[in-house]
């Protein structure tokens, strides 16, 4: 054998190994539980497409889904507004710029779990840090999480305010790759600085806008520790998630099949929606 | 005039985001009675909460085993790593196309899909309440194998040619040649695996339930559901949290440029 082709196989056959065992054993072995109802303790039995059918009438299951959509609803916008506004204001020679950027970054290098425990105490209804705001403002405390119509909306601006910051240096990459003879074609034009901004530079920022976009979604539908640290699900299922849901099944109830089932589901209804949303942004570019 | 109203509303962007850090450092140095009001200072300032905190669950063995673990990744990563993308990028050898085509095809699949049946192995093996079980599913990863193997491919025949005629064997050019070249996409990597594994809790979670061998935002995660809600149990909590917050704030302070250039330039977050 030929000194390359050895050195060659030797160095990557432990990724190969790792890829066939983390990777494609994984991937094929998803469908396979598909068919099965496991507890990991007694031998797992065939089950055809009961999973499946538990599935299509599992009312929780539904209800995640929903969650997951009242989730994006307020969080990508939010997050698009603040991402981009902050960035175009930062988009300029200004005293301590990589200061302000940075403060804006902090959250997204802290543990998920660690941010969702300080807003647990941000949230708290009586010793928290936003309800003791709104008393100094006379407003009367609000039940941040306890309420089944605030818990998840409360959740989605607390994820804006833990992400913002990478898509905030996501914009402002995409704001310093735009021409600065475009910003003054517009200007000689005697155009408003919003109408310059309106249809010179949204447009040219599509390309990020669509990253915040698909990024933003998976993050959504990853919903994880947020809902297992500040409400368990709760009140009313109203934030139960897709990914809490799929631990549950698989930690606490012990049910691999069905488990295994949520997270086939999952991967194809994150397919679904980014393939509907670049249909959607895409026709709106050429229109 | 306009450039004071940029200031106002970045200050104002700003205190949302530093205010709360302040406030959980200072809550976690207050009494009871103090906890809960709006100002972070506390007026008579205790290391009660951290002590009880430290008393109640293994903190300082959980950061030593997150320490541990984020290393060891970080480094498999880095150096197992580097030697298959050195080897998908410069050698020839059987199987390579068919290993570059899976590399790009498995970052389409999104890990939820894998959690479950990787889980199931685990068990399977009985690598429940180990470090492997932390450890070796991450000891790959294939967005770090396309950007290390993306930059060896630009490095020039030439430098190649030259170490081998000096008698180097693969692992020498590598690190020797290869290597020095490559700190910028090396310094991504591993800012972005540590912190990866730094902060990963749905995982631990599944495969960890020894106090013993969870790692800290997993201890983190589990102490903050028990005990109650008054003001103390707040505060002990927001203790528990500084261990996390703090390591990370102070790297952070100094290497805020890599962090944000690192996640920036590929994409991934946190």
């Amino acid at each position: 054998m030929r000194a390359e082709t050895r050195s060659g196989l030797l160095l990557s056959t432990p990724y190969a190994v790792f890829l066939l065992c983390f990777s494609l054993f994984p991937i094929g072995f998803s469908l396979v539980l598909v068919l099965l109802e496991w507890d990991l303790v007694t031998a797992p039995s065939f089950a055809g497409l009961d999973n499946v059918r538990t599935l299509m009438g599992d009312a929780r299951f539904w209800q995640a889904i929903v969650n997951t959509f009242v989730f994006l609803a307020i969080h990508l916008p939010l997050q698009i507004v603040i991402a981009l506004g902050l960035a175009w204001a930062l988009h300029r020679p200004l005293f301590l710029r990589s200061f302000w950027r940075a403060t804006f970054f902090l959250p997204v290098v802290i543990s998920g779990a660690a941010v969702t425990l300080l807003w647990s105490a941000l949230y708290a209804t009586d010793v928290g840090l936003l309800n003791e705001v709104l008393g100094q403002l006379g407003l009367g405390p609000v039940p941040w999480l306890t309420d089944p119509r605030i818990a998840m909306p409360a959740i989605a601006v607390m994820a804006t305010w833990k992400n913002v910051g990478f898509y905030i240096v996501i914009y402002l990459a995409g704001l310093a790759s735009i021409p600065r003879s475009c910003h003054e074609a517009i200007e000689l034009e005697g155009a408003t600085a919003w109408h310059a901004f309106r249809h010179v530079t949204l447009p040219l920022l599509k390309p990020q806008t669509l990253l915040v976009v698909t990024l933003s979604t998976i993050g959504g539908f990853q919903l994880f520790i947020e809902p297992y640290i500040l409400t368990g699900g709760g009140p009313l299922r109203r934030t139960l998630s897709i990914v809490l849901y799929m631990y549950r099944n698989a930690f606490s109830y012990q049910k691999m099949g069905y488990a295994a089932t949520l997270g086939v589901a999952l991967a194809l209804i994150i397919a679904a929606v980014l393939l509907i949303q670049r249909r959607v942004l895409g026709t709106a570019e050429e229109a | 005039m306009r450039r004071a109203g940029f200031y106002i509303v970045l200050g104002a962007a700003a205190v949302a985001f530093l205010y709360p850090f302040l406030w959980m450092a200072g809550t976690s140095l207050k009494p009871p009675a103090e906890v809960g009001g709006l100002s972070f200072l506390p007026d008579s300032p205790t290391l009660e909460n951290y002590r009880l905190m430290w008393v109640r669950a293994p903190f300082g063995r959980a950061l030593l085993n997150s320490l541990l673990v984020a290393t060891v990744i970080t480094l498999s990563v880095l150096v197992l790593g580097s030697a298959a993308a050195y080897a998908l990028a410069r050698l020839r050898f059987p199987g390579r196309r068919i290993l570059n085509a899976l590399t790009v095809a498995v970052l389409l699949v999104p890990a939820q899909l894998t959690l479950i049946p990787t889980y199931t192995l685990i068990v399977e093996l009985g690598w429940v309440d180990s470090y492997a079980a932390l450890i070796v599913p991450f000891a790959f990863n294939a967005m770090a194998i396309l950007i290390l193997r993306q930059f060896f491919l630009q490095v020039p025949r030439s430098l190649m040619d030259a170490a081998r005629l000096d008698g180097m064997g693969e692992l020498r050019i590598l690190f020797t040649v290869f290597w020095p070249l490559a700190a910028a996409p090396l310094a991504t990597v591993g800012i972005l695996t540590f912190m990866g594994a730094w902060n990963e809790v749905l995982w631990p979670l599944l495969v960890v339930r020894d106090e013993e061998l969870m790692t800290l935002p997993q201890l983190l995660t589990v102490f903050s559901l028990g005990g109650g809600a008054g003001p103390r149990q707040l505060a002990t909590k927001l203790a528990a949290a500084m261990v996390l917050v703090v390591p990370v704030v102070a790297a952070y302070a100094f290497l805020q440029r890599y962090f944000i250039e690192s996640m920036a330039s590929t994409g991934i977050k946190g």
